[in-house]
């Protein structure tokens, strides 16, 4: 933290999002890697979507739906709480939320990190395709619904029908599970894993923070990747 | 010999509830267990566009001469908010159909046919192909519920979005794409294991309702800097207050497909048994636009069994925009033809009838991804097809709004129609032929 460029502000009681976000997408390589915090955000929607730039954007408060929808490469830090869909479909970058966060967090996600502090509401991780969530307090109901890859991280409980239709996602529980969705199972947990939990506590800076050794695994059981009669009553 | 033999018998009858068709499917669904999956549209009659006709020109309404006057079928979409709206030669476009549902070959196909005549074609439940992108001048970029292989740099690259809420073959389902199709590129594109039978969401992950539907157009118009037009498609069940609704919700353009509208596979009850046809779709969708004042500003799209020029023509005169199709565009780059008889014969079916899209053996090439069939389809030839018949459509739709005394496709009104039937009369809200009576009472 010694070389940063000092930050340049953008006030969203005085500018719109459209402004924030147009001056945004302009950001491009080659830029001397700036450092842009956001001001009074006051739950406004969209606040930096779709970025595709290695650029810092701090955002000093609430932030409404879709904060950082599709981020490229961006570092997105909310210094508050974030509404629905944060994150949705991101491809790499990093989001960070002080607070906590609403329903679908990381919608879809390809790539990148996100973590939360606080806790996510029901549906995070909906679809996720190589996005790694970690949420350090619990999670909603129906969370990694269809779950493709990447993994979910959760150092608090889970709510009902967790990982329900999953495919290949991954998903690390510490505290309770309220119940698994269907073809969700608990999986052993072995070296691998563990080593693989701990990379990515490492990467998300909390790698001291909790023991690996409370965490159980949970992923697909693949009994619904072919129809079959004899399933019928799971789908 | 005996007398008793003589008595005259009646013949074998068949009952129509219980048809063949019915029994057969009893006895598969006895063996099997599962329900019947299949693509295509529904395959049952239902009140279509052959039971409207146009009254044409007469003492009172004066036509245009055939090949001279001129008779204009460009349609701009996307005006009310996007930056960029995109401008249609003819009043047809190419509807959304995956990649993974149809080959690669067939995609390039519709871009090709479609690019040479000046229309739009659509991506499906499967992401962008290079292909695709490559070989369409316009192309539309459909925004899922599954979201497989959604970025923002294809988002870009797209001219228009189309936030898929329904589709008229299963109104409320998902898609699916079984294992023999799931190819290595497809589960690729998908981020799925190869082979497995995928079934997407119905519902989208992060979004539910119209008014989180504003916010997710917003945020999508944000990401592409409100350059391009948003479209949103639903299936006709309830197109008076969906259209109102995708209106309140930021839609640029609706696409409105009725139940007689294609799959790539679906359950076979689905297809038969849940939305409306698009015949009964179409006013109450426009008096929606009407009552918002946003008829011609927000463009309707309709789909759902369109075959020729006079369906073109009587969906605009109905006041729809564009027409859509997918059915019988991939039956003109190829499907179904009877050249392919013996084939067909084998997988236990007959040309005109193979619906066993799913399975991915499609003689013709088209819907499959085993890279031997795929080849036999000839994109250059396809395409060519495909353009061929296009024009068709639109010198058809062109020869009857002459007839009527219109100087553009879009000047076709309800008042050029009648119908046939009472059912069809009161769907479209025209009278029946001969008569001043419009049966039934508006919705909405
Ligand atoms: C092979 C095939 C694949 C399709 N895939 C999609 C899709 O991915 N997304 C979608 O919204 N609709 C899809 N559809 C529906 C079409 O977009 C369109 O609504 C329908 O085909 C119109 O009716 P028509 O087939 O009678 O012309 C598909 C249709 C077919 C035939």
């Amino acid at each position: 933290m010694t070389t940063e460029a000092p930050a340049k502000t953008f006030d969203l009681a005085t500018s719109s999002v459209r402004e924030l976000n147009q001056f945004l997408h302009r950001v491009k390589e080659g830029a001397n890697l700036p450092r842009w915090r956001v001001l009074n955000p006051r739950g406004v929607h969209a606040i930096a979507a779709g970025v595709d730039a290695d650029v810092t954007i701090e955002i000093d408060g609430d932030v409404g739906y879709y904060c950082a929808g599709m981020n490229k490469q961006a570092t997105v830090i909310v210094n508050g709480n974030a509404g629905l869909g944060l994150g949705e479909n991101m491809m790499s970058g990093l989001i960070y939320v002080k607070g906590d966060v609403s329903q679908a967090a990381g919608a879809t996600a390809h790539g990148g990190a996100i973590v939360i502090e606080g806790n996510a509401s029901g549906r995070c991780g909906i679809s996720m395709k190589g996005v790694d969530i970690l949420v350090k307090g619990s999670i909603g109901p129906m969370s990694a619904f269809m779950a493709q890859a990447g993994t979910l991280t959760v150092f608090g409980d889970a709510g009902e029908a967790l990982g329900d239709s999953i495919y290949e996602a991954k998903l690390y529980v510490r505290g309770s599970v309220k119940s698994l969705g269907a073809d969700c199972i608990e999986k052993p947990m072995e070296d691998i894993h563990r080593a693989e939990l701990y990379e990515r506590l490492k990467l998300a800076g909390a790698a001291g923070e909790v023991d690996i050794g409370d965490f159980r695994r949970y992923g697909s059981a693949r009994a619904l990747y072919h129809f079959h009669v004899d399933n019928a009553g799971a789908y | 010999m005996n007398d008793q033999t003589r008595v005259p018998r009646t013949l074998p009858r068949f009952s129509a509830t219980f048809d063949p068709q019915t029994t057969s499917e009893i006895r598969r669904a006895a063996a099997t267990g599962i329900y019947d999956i299949r693509g295509g549209g529904a395959k049952r009659k239902v009140p279509h566009f052959d039971d409207l006709l146009f009254l044409g020109a007469s003492m009172s309404r004066y036509p245009l001469e055939g090949y001279r006057e001129k008779c204009g079928t460009s349609v701009v979409l996307g005006a009310r908010f996007a930056r960029k709206p995109i401008e249609l030669k003819i009043p047809v476009t190419i509807a959304g159909m995956s990649f993974g549902s149809l080959s690669a070959q067939a995609k390039e196909a519709l871009g090709r046919g479609a690019s040479a005549v000046g229309t739009s074609t659509t991506t499906g439940d499967g992401g962008m192909t290079q292909e695709e992108r490559g070989h369409s001048s316009i192309l539309v970029y459909q925004y899922l519920p599954s979201r497989y292989g959604m970025n923002p740099d294809d988002l870009r690259r797209a001219d228009a979005i189309e936030v898929v809420v329904g589709q008229g073959a299963k109104p409320g389902g998902g898609g699916m794409l079984l294992g023999q199709k799931i190819s290595k590129r497809v589960a690729a594109m998908r981020t799925l294991p190869e082979g497995i039978d995928q079934r997407s969401s119905c519902r989208h992950p992060d979004w539910t309702g119209p008014d989180d539907l504003e916010i997710k157009i917003e945020e999508l118009r944000e990401i592409t800097d409100w350059e391009k037009p948003i479209y949103v498609k639903v299936g006709a069940s309830r197109p008076y207050y969906d259209t109102a609704l995708a209106v309140k919700a930021g839609a640029d353009v609706i696409v409105l497909d009725g139940m007689q509208g294609g799959t790539a596979a679906t359950q076979e009850v689905f297809i038969e048994h849940v939305g409306i046809p698009i015949l009964a779709a179409i006013r109450p969708a426009v008096r929606a636009l009407q009552d918002l004042g946003m008829h011609r500003k927000v463009q309707l799209i309709v789909s759902g069994g369109i075959r020729n020029g006079a369906d073109v023509a009587k969906a605009l005169a109905l006041g729809a925009d564009v027409a859509s199709i997918g059915t019988a565009a991939l039956i003109a780059l190829g499907d179904n033809d009877p050249r392919f008889e013996a084939e067909y014969q084998a997988l236990g079916t007959t040309a005109g009838a193979y619906d066993d899209w799913h399975e991915g053996r499609d003689p013709a090439g088209i819907t499959t991804q085993d890279p031997e069939l795929a080849k036999r389809l000839d994109p250059v030839a396809a395409g060519r097809r495909l353009a061929n018949y296009l024009s068709v459509l639109t010198l058809e739709a062109q020869t009857i709004a002459r007839a009527c005394g219109k100087s553009h496709v879009h000047n076709l009104e309800p008042e050029d129609l009648v119908a046939l039937t009472v059912e069809a009369a009161a769907m479209a809200g025209v009278p029946l032929a001969g008569t001043s009576w419009i049966p039934g009472s508006p919705v909405g």
